[in-house]
């Protein structure tokens, strides 16, 4: 994004968050070819294309919530049941009836809303580990979605259907509803005070809270937009099945995923720094690189192989570069005061993240 | 276990502290313990006899064990997602290798406990060396292990082992008075809690800790990070073998034993009080854990709610006891107010500070390097580990 | 936060209205509430029709070659399908649901071996695969993607949900282009052709009248389950569940999710209640779990229906236990290569492809264990791949293509 960076040495780093990721997935994409190419396929055909980009849209959705969790040193294991609700909830109230369309979306988005709000406070006043809380609120969803649905349910009208199935040439809508939401996202990241917030209290809360800042707040925004766009994305999935499905968002492990995704496209698993750009690059690397597998024909089996040692060898490359990358920002010898000079440092990568 | 008092107690007061310690996160899971036990007796009277007992128990030894190796590598600071897999991997080693032939029980054993030695150690060594963070290391561990295993054998494991290698999951000490049988399982249960015990009081168990608390004092003091990490991991590798070795016994070979056991590990660990993000825990409060979590699935089946509320339960009741540790962890800790409570994995200290990750593969730094199995040397030369327990004892008995 | 909140929703919410400009349905819900209750059928999965109609099926001897019961039919409706009549090789694209488990494993390993014949003769040229890996969006995504890239003259479908892939196929249908579904349904009629065994009502009879005749009124039986919310399996105990109730027998169900532990556990725990008479399964692995709990507890074996998996079949042949192998016939996996053959040789086919599905019982047993004597465990008995060209070899070292 082009915004603001005063310091040269910001601008810099700003370039190579998003170029590491630009070039593997740069990187997969030319191998993704060329393997393609083997098997007489064309990678670049609008059907290939319009495959691949289908395959970003929901775990982008997830991943793109799951960002701002990160980023404030949290997690949201539970956003595969979110999914499957909100796939059901907007199904059952759409009945399909192309009517009751908005006031669904809008019922969905609020639960889903209740849902972060939720595992916001069970973080930040309970102080129980995100980890913990979401894996806690997932179980119950679960319990509540396996107790009162068996099997799909509602029916989705054609013209919502049509989110989940049409395109503009190649490119589908859902895909640039995802890309929309994206930018909302980092915007929201670059130009708010609460993004700013988030970088600050990922990166530390004690210094947020000595700073002044009311260190709960960012957190709990932050799960509520993450299940929010977990919800967007079993809108999705409700468009392109065409009724609810209690089972669509674990189908998918898109709880997994996503925090893979994100911690692929550079954010920090502690959280304090990453992009959402970062993790746009890390879907589209998944999603490359399951439609690749999927034109190869490979085992099923095989594939969840080349996944695993995808992500670490992906993260690996990426963290190796981060640790030298980190460097300079303490001058010189500058670790002998380390225990003073790291409250510091990482406000300033704060202020130099919320620049993204 | 590190309960030591300055002056000697009088009964008075040794009853005062063991009720504090009750109420106290550590003992918590043990007091719930407890009152899930009496719960699942009154429904089912039968359940307290002695023979059932002994049952549950050996129901619950696999899943204690587990908890008990991903407790090493949660006080350490990281998480293991591998073990699930891992234990599938195993169970299924154990099926298509040792068949019908009792000849290759102990060559294949060996076999199964030098692969979870070195899957823990390649997890350890991706951690420390490439600094990839451990949820991701172990998450892409656990895909590729489980991949690996369903295309080796086609998805469908060949027939159970021997029943010479299964009755150690599956068998025991037959016609005992009281008990009818002590399960093998529950003897290997033992066995590796005391191990627990007594490694968890080793000074290279106190340096897990230390390492779990803060990385960048502990490296310091001298410890190898690399080396005490990947142990750590080697510890969770190995005891998922080894439930793995119960499991086949106890269920046979599918595809489908071991699954979700990371989370169920996980989930007992943290229910035992350990604190996410390492530096605090005990070993027997994470193994009461795993006991915890299973009485709880027993009193829900003995009490008939349906199995579908079952997972609503679960989630409810973690979530309960993690806020409660955690909400009396803080209240305790006021003056603390440096001290973050630990919220996430792997500090961000060794990656952010140059000289830390110097020091920690070179280990030269301190050039006399006092090495970790050193014990005098490693006593002085670790001040982590000593205040970081002995504060958390302090909090206990002085809280409330 | 709000801005975004108010944005992203307003941007679905505009999308919506985008598209609804110009429908004209009237308006005919109430204002729904916040919490949907789902509707009544979407929990109820009994169904007096089907189960009437498979009742009667399981009775009709099928039309059909003597010994191919992947090729028999019952009750059929011939179509034609003259309208696809085309010499030459064809190209088949198979979206497959999954491979996850070991039914699904041997069925696919069955039909790759079909595949080699068909290929042979000179009828299909290849057959190019995708793999949804149990999830719905993803084997929509792969139906896309045949339909746009696939360059297939033949679409395979076997649908991981019914009613979640029903519009993927009929985008399949609107190519003009055959399509054969085969094992789970969708709910539209616009495939060529939709084969299946008789169905999960007709496994429930089968396995609920033999339990119901061996055990006495008052007894009790634990339905053991793999997971929910899977039409194929809810028939099956959507079936049985209403026979035991008729029948007076006591029965109570859980989900086991396959896992032999957990089957271990509930049985152990269903026997320190009190005694259990009878197991009932609605997928045979895992069994044998079942059957080792009541021998580690002490107890008397139950009466058990499993399933023709082997680890089952020989488990029963060990102990010698009154039991049942119901059938979900499995050698269904070679008949849709067979249909798109038909297909495009103007041969009928049936509309709806009903295939032969009867239990094996105590005395043809010791015959299918004969059979399959060094199959895995995970193998299916009535796998039908006996005059396929790998055979035994393929699919006792379970080569997954």
């Amino acid at each position: 994004m082009s915004t603001v960076a005063p310091a040269r040495r910001a601008r810099r780093r700003q370039l190579d968050s998003s170029v590491i990721v630009g070039i593997a997935l740069v990187a997969v994409i030319v191998v993704g070819a060329i393997l393609v190419s083997t098997v007489g396929r064309n990678f670049f055909s609008p059907g290939n294309i319009r495959d691949i980009l289908t395959g970003m849209s929901v775990l982008g959705f997830v991943a793109i919530g799951q960002t701002l969790v990160v980023l404030c040193a949290s997690l949201d294991l539970s956003v595969p049941y979110v999914i499957s609700l909100a796939s059901l909830i907007g199904a059952d109230l759409m009945a399909g009836n192309p009517a009751n369309i908005p006031f669904a979306v809008l019922v969905v988005l609020v639960v889903a809303g209740a849902i972060g709000l939720a595992n916001g406070l069970i973080v930040t006043k309970l102080k129980v580990n995100g980890f913990i809380a979401t894996l806690g609120t997932g179980l119950i969803i679960k319990g509540y979605l396996d107790t009162n649905y068996k099997g799909t349910s509602g029916e989705v009208p054609y013209e919502f259907q049509l989110i989940g199935a049409t395109g503009i040439g190649p490119v589908p809508v859902s895909t640039i509803i995802m890309l929309a939401v994206a930018l909302l996202a980092a915007f929201f990241l670059a130009r708010t005070r609460t993004g700013h917030h988030m970088f600050a209290v990922g990166g530390s809360d004690q210094v947020s809270r000595l700073s002044g800042l009311r260190t709960a707040r960012p957190v709990i925004i932050a799960h509520v937009l993450c299940s929010i766009s977990a919800a967007l994305a079993g809108l999705l999935l409700a468009s392109r099945l065409g009724v609810g499905s209690p089972t669509v968002g674990t189908q998918g492990g898109y709880d997994l995923l996503s925090i893979a995704a994100v911690v692929l496209g550079g954010t920090l698993l502690m959280g304090g720094r990453g992009s959402i750009w970062g993790t746009i690059g890390g879907v589209a690397i998944f999603a490359v690189m399951d439609s690749v597998m999927s034109v190869m024909q490979v085992n099923p089996f095989l594939k969840d192989v080349v996944r695993g040692v995808v992500i670490v060898a992906a993260v690996a490359i990426y963290t190796s570069r981060t640790v030298e990358r980190r460097r300079p920002r303490f001058g010189p010898g500058g670790s002998v005061s380390e225990a003073g000079s790291k409250p510091i440092g990482d406000l300033a990568a704060t202020k130099e993240g919320a620049v993204r | 276990m590190t309960t030591v008092s300055q002056a000697p107690p009088t009964t008075g007061d040794r009853l005062a502290a063991f009720a504090r310690n009750l109420i106290s996160p550590r003992g918590a899971v043990f007091l719930l313990l407890v009152v899930l036990l009496i719960a699942i007796t009154v429904y089912n009277p039968s359940f307290a006899e002695p023979s059932q007992f002994i049952r549950f128990v050996q129901r619950v030894a696999p899943i204690a064990i587990v908890a008990i190796g991903q407790y090493f590598v949660i006080v350490g600071g990281e998480f293991d997602l591998s073990m699930g897999s891992l234990v599938t991997a195993q169970v299924v080693i154990a099926g298509n290798l040792i068949g019908q032939d009792d000849a290759k029980s102990i060559p294949v054993l060996l076999l199964m406990l030098v692969f979870g030695a070195f899957i823990g150690l390649i997890n350890g060594l991706i951690v420390t060396f490439l600094k990839v963070p451990s949820f991701i290391v172990t998450l892409g561990m656990m895909l590729a292990l489980l991949g690996g295993v369903l295309y080796w054998t086609g998805g469908a494991a060949t027939g159970n082992p021997a029943d010479s290698f299964r009755e150690i999951g599956r068998g025991g000490i037959r016609d005992l008075p009281i008990i009818e049988i002590l399960p093998w399982s529950v003897v290997v249960l033992v066995v590796v809690l005391v191990l627990a015990i007594w490694f968890s009081r080793r000074p290279f168990g106190r340096m897990i800790v230390a390492v779990g608390d803060n990385a960048t004092t502990a490296a310091y003091g001298g410890a190898r990070i690399w080396w005490v990490k990947s142990s750590a991991f080697i510890i969770s590798s190995l005891s998922a073998t080894v439930a793995g070795v119960l499991l086949v016994g106890y269920a046979g070979v599918h595809p489908s034993v071991g699954r979700g056991y990371e989370f169920i590990a996980i989930t007992a660990v943290v229910l035992g009080g350990v604190v996410l993000g390492g530096g605090r825990g005990w070993v027997v409060a994470a193994a009461a854990g795993a006991f915890a979590l299973e009485a709880l699935f027993t009193l829900l089946n003995f009490a008939g709610v349906p199995s579908t509320y079952r997972d609503a339960v679960q989630g409810a009741i973690i979530i309960l006891a993690v806020a409660y540790a955690a909400t009396t962890f803080r209240a305790r800790r006021k003056g603390h107010a440096l001290e973050a409570p630990a919220t996430h994995a792997s500090p961000d200290a060794p990656p952010t500070s140059p000289e830390a990750s110097q020091t920690s593969p070179e280990a030269n730094q301190t050039s006399p390097a006092p090495r970790a199995k050193e014990p005098d040397a490693t006593a002085s030369a670790r001040p982590a580990p000593i205040p970081s327990t002995q504060r958390a004892d302090n909090e206990t008995k002085g809280g409330l | 936060m709000r801005r975004r909140f108010t944005v992203a929703s307003a941007m679905v919410g505009a999308l919506a209205l985008m598209t609804l400009a110009g429908c004209t349905t009237d308006p005919n819900v109430g204002a729904p509430t916040d919490e949907a209750a789902p509707s009544e059928e979407a929990v109820e999965w009994f169904d007096q029709e089907l189960f009437d109609k498979q009742d009667a099926e399981r009775d009709v001897i099928p039309a059909g070659p003597e010994g191919q019961p992947w090729l028999q039919h019952i009750n059929a409706e011939m179509v034609d399908t003259s309208e696809f009549t085309s010499p030459g090789a064809k190209k088949a694209c198979f979206a497959n649901a999954s491979i996850s488990n070991p039914w699904r494993q041997t069925g696919w390993i069955t039909m790759n071996e079909q595949l080699k014949v068909l290929q042979e003769s000179g009828a299909i040229s290849e057959m190019e695969t995708r793999d949804a890996q149990d999830s719905d969006d993803t084997q929509i995504a792969d139906i896309d993607y045949f339909i746009n890239e696939g360059n297939c003259d033949v679409f395979l479908i076997s649908p991981n949900s019914t009613a979640a892939m029903t519009p993927a196929v009929e985008r399949a249908c609107d190519t003009g282009k055959p399509v054969v579904v085969f094992d789970r349904g969708v709910q539209t009629d616009c495939p060529v052709t939709f084969i299946h065994p008789i169905g999960g009502f007709a496994w429930g009879i089968d396995t609920a009248e033999f339990l119901i005749d061996e055990l006495e009124e008052g007894d009790k039986v634990v339905a053991l389950r793999i997971l929910a919310g899977v039409d194929v399996l809810e028939q099956r105990w959507a079936g049985a569940e209403k026979l035991f109730d008729e029948a007076g027998i006591e029965a109570v169900d859980y989900f086991t999710g396959a896992d032999p532990a957990e089957i271990k556990k509930i049985i152990s725990d269903e026997l320190a209640k009190g005694d259990v008479d009878g197991i009932w399964m609605d997928a045979g692995d895992g069994a044998v779990a079942a059957i080792e709990a009541f021998e580690d507890a002490g107890a008397d074996y139950p009466v058990m229906t499993g399933e023709d998996e082997m680890s089952f079949l020989r488990k029963w042949k060990e102990t010698g236990l009154t039991g049942l192998a119901p059938v979900y016939s499995n050698f269904q996996w070679r008949t849709p290569l067979i249909a798109a053959q038909k297909i495009f040789a103007g041969e009928e086919v049936p509309k709806e492809w009903v295939l032969p599905q009867s239990p094996i019982t105590a005395e043809e047993v010791d015959e299918y264990l004969a059979l399959n004597e060094n199959m895995p465990d995970g193998h299916y008995a009535k796998f039908g791949g006996e005059d396929l060209p790998g055979y035994p070899q393929v699919w006792e070292d379970r080569i997954i293509p």
